[in-house]
């Protein structure tokens, strides 16, 4: 094992990983799912099915938007019964499509062919069709990442285990349960790119799953296993970089600036089922957690489930403790639902039901300038500063303080002894000044 | 004798730099128009920029140098306005006797107080703009006034404050219809309407009359009520919302005694 890297700054939020023990169960097939066509970062997907039409599980019902845009297909066999705007988790009524279930209908079934044969161009091509999109959260489009024209600057793959949000475990279950997809994916991407050194980065608080890789991968001379010191947010993709090969991304550019590729662990699973099988993205597994659960644990589902029914079909919500807060995602960048009839999409990685206590809120005073969101940004900004310039709403001086590298974590306002909402004004800030420049570059 | 040789050595120096200063004054003068001077005594100085140009400096050599008229100042006094007219030889403006030249903000939502209307508590940044970031507003309705204030924080001229039901208030003694409430508010609710008028439509949904019905107990829902009822054809629907044509609108208020979901009100006082 190599000694374990990190990144400045950031904090260590308590972990509460209380379904890191948990199999990955399967769910029943719901019998109702609702499709968004804007499931990823970037252009939405163009529907290509109406109302009535029949489709088998699998099928694609909307394309691609754009080059940056994925395809949406059907999680369940079955009828389109509707179509039309429905509510997204993001709290806005958006396009989707309506399945109800066949339930005479097959199983498709999926025929393995070595994917790693193939030649590169038919490898990408295989995984933009699937419509793998970043399982990390982020959602942004993977064949958009495995785009470049200059592949002399890459050198490096790094693939993204360290699940460095709390109450999180679905991507350490994938790496105990599904360690040999990881692995293909990994050589999948590394043979599409013509790259030579790959990395998977785990953070130290799953030793099984880093050991699991480091004995699968002893004869390896060109995949190596990085284990990271347990810390928010390891997982950003900044941070990441700069824990594993001491690279800086400079502001405004990606990963591939540096010569560096970082995907999610489950991506790379999805990845490789996408190639080997040209099975597309149609399920994820999502933890189920908090005190108001019954069973809490690690689900497979399929995609467009609602959150309603996904919890129903975990087995439910515990009579007698009160929900006070159900968040999507995890505790430090997720959101919380108003509305349990959205759907369970691509980037969904938890869902969390909190009672009273988990999810109490403190009331905000005043900022004291202690200076401990700055000693934790991640990004080195100023976030009390920046929030001073934001109630003034002076977007000009936030834009000269970087606002733009936030990449709202949190940890300014976990930190905040103040409780200040921190991350919103970040939030703001970023939001104004880039109205600002779409206006300015209208004149 | 070494006080006398400083003295005269610095009387000397004053004498030159004073000779050299009044040449250069002489030589580079800047040539600024004196009616401009005369004009930037009589603008509110307010700098709103409801005029459409950079501060009231830059009104001032509008008015000066491209004869633009000072109909464009929201904010001047009448009497101001006169002066600056007659400075520059201009008999009236166009709009003088045009009663509804003179506009005011109005907020265009009553703002239903109910938690069964609400999605969601929000304890975030006191900024409305903010709140439409989080999921689009605590409120259902996707049109209604969020109540934290961003067009009071705006308004140059201390004429919006908040009031009963989270709802701000406008002051129109002190409005001057600048419109910089406008451009503040993110559900675009406040309109500019003639002062002199008193009925309005309180509701900006143009959502369908369901989805209406669903969010909110007095929003438009397009009926058409109004329409059928108005005397001088003034109210057209349009996008499931009821407007008000000022022009042919005679304040009879025959549309608010039958609006069935109570969403054109009349105002009860008048500052004119």
């Amino acid at each position: 094992m190599l000694a374990p890297k990190t990144f400045s700054g950031g904090l260590h939020p308590p972990t509460i990983k209380t379904t890191a023990d948990k199999p990955i169960i399967a769910l029943p097939m719901p019998d109702r799912v609702i499709l968004h066509v804007s499931q990823h970062k970037g252009a939405p997907a163009k529907t290509i099915l109406k109302i009535t039409d029949k489709v088998a599980c699998g099928d694609k019902i909307a394309v691609a938007g754009g080059f940056v845009s994925a395809p949406v297909h059907a999680s369940i066999a079955g009828t389109i019964i509707g179509a039309g705007n429905f509510m997204h988790p993001m709290g806005v009524p958006s396009q989707a499509v309506v399945i109800e279930r066949d339930k005479e209908a097959h199983m498709t079934e999926y025929n393995y062919e070595d994917g790693l044969a193939l030649s590169p161009e038919e490898i990408k091509q295989r995984i933009q069709e699937s419509g793998v999109v970043g399982l990390g959260g982020a959602t942004f489009p993977t064949h958009v990442k495995l785009t470049t024209n200059d592949t002399s600057k890459l050198d490096t793959v790094i693939l993204n285990g360290a699940e460095c949000e709390p109450a999180l475990t679905t991507d350490h279950r994938m790496m105990l349960e599904h360690p040999d997809e990881i692995i293909n994916g990994l050589r999948l991407v590394m043979k599409v790119l013509n790259v030579k050194k790959g990395i998977i980065a785990i953070e130290n608080n799953k030793m099984n799953a880093i050991e699991l890789f480091d004995k699968k991968l002893a004869q390896d001379k060109e995949i190596v296993v990085q284990p990271l010191i347990t810390k928010y947010p390891q997982g950003g993709e900044k941070q990441l970089v700069a824990a594993c090969l001491k690279r800086e991304i400079p502001s405004g550019k990606l990963p591939l600036d540096v010569g560096v590729v970082v995907l999610n662990v489950t991506s790379a699973a999805y990845i490789s089922y996408g190639v080997n099988y040209k099975m597309p993205l149609i399920e994820r597994t999502v933890t189920l957690s908090g005190n108001c659960v019954k069973n809490p644990g690690n689900y497979l589902i399929r995609l467009g489930t609602t959150v309603a029914n996904f919890i129903e079909l975990a087995g439910g919500l515990k009579d007698d403790v009160p929900v006070k807060k159900i968040i999507m995602g995890g505790p430090m960048m997720g959101f919380g639902l108003f509305d349990l009839n959205v759907p369970i999409i691509k980037g969904t990685g938890g869902i969390l039901c909190w009672d009273e206590n988990e999810a109490a809120m403190p009331g905000s005073t005043n900022c004291l300038r202690c200076g401990n969101c700055e000693s934790v940004c991640p990004m080195g900004l100023q976030p009390q500063l920046i929030k001073k310039h934001t109630d003034h709403r002076n977007w000009e001086d936030a834009f000269r303080l970087s606002v733009m590298d936030c990449i709202e974590c949190g940890c300014c306002a976990y930190t905040c002894p103040a409780v200040l909402p921190l991350v919103q004004n970040m939030k703001l800030a970023k939001h104004m000044i880039h109205q600002q420049s779409i206006k300015d570059r209208k004149k | 004798m070494n006080i006398i040789m400083a003295a005269l050595f610095l009387g000397l120096l004053g004498l030159l730099s004073g000779i050299l200063l009044s040449f250069a004054s002489k030589k580079f003068e800047v040539k600024v128009d004196p009616k401009i001077e005369e004009v930037m005594q009589y603008i509110p100085s307010a700098n709103c920029g409801g005029c459409g140009y950079p501060g009231c400096a830059a009104l001032a050599e509008a008015i000066v140098n491209n004869g633009v008229s000072i109909s464009l100042c929201v904010a001047i006094s009448k009497r101001n306005a006169d002066a600056i007219n007659k400075i520059m030889g201009v008999e009236k403006n166009a709009n003088d006797n045009d009663p509804l030249a003179r506009k005011a903000a109005l907020i265009r939502c009553q703002g239903l107080n109910t938690d069964e209307y609400k999605n969601f508590e929000y304890a975030g940044v006191k900024d409305c703009q903010a709140a439409v970031l989080l999921q689009n507003g605590p409120w259902k309705c996707p049109h209604r006034c969020l109540g934290l204030g961003s067009c009071v924080n705006a308004c140059p001229f201390d004429a919006l404050k908040m009031g009963p039901n989270n709802l701000p208030v406008v002051d129109e003694a002190k409005c001057v219809a600048c419109g910089k409430c406008v451009d503040a508010c993110p559900k675009q609710i406040i309109e500019l309407v003639p002062q002199i008028k008193t009925v309005h439509v309180l509701c900006v949904s143009k959502d369908t009359g369901k989805d209406t019905i669903k969010m909110c107990k007095i929003g438009c829902i397009g009926c058409g009520i109004c329409k059928k009822n108005c005397p001088v054809d003034a109210i057209v629907i349009e996008n499931n919302l009821a407007k008000i044509n000022y022009e042919k609108c005679i304040d009879c208020g025959k549309c608010v005694e039958v609006c069935p979901r109570k969403s054109i009100i009349k105002e009860s006082h008048q500052d004119i």
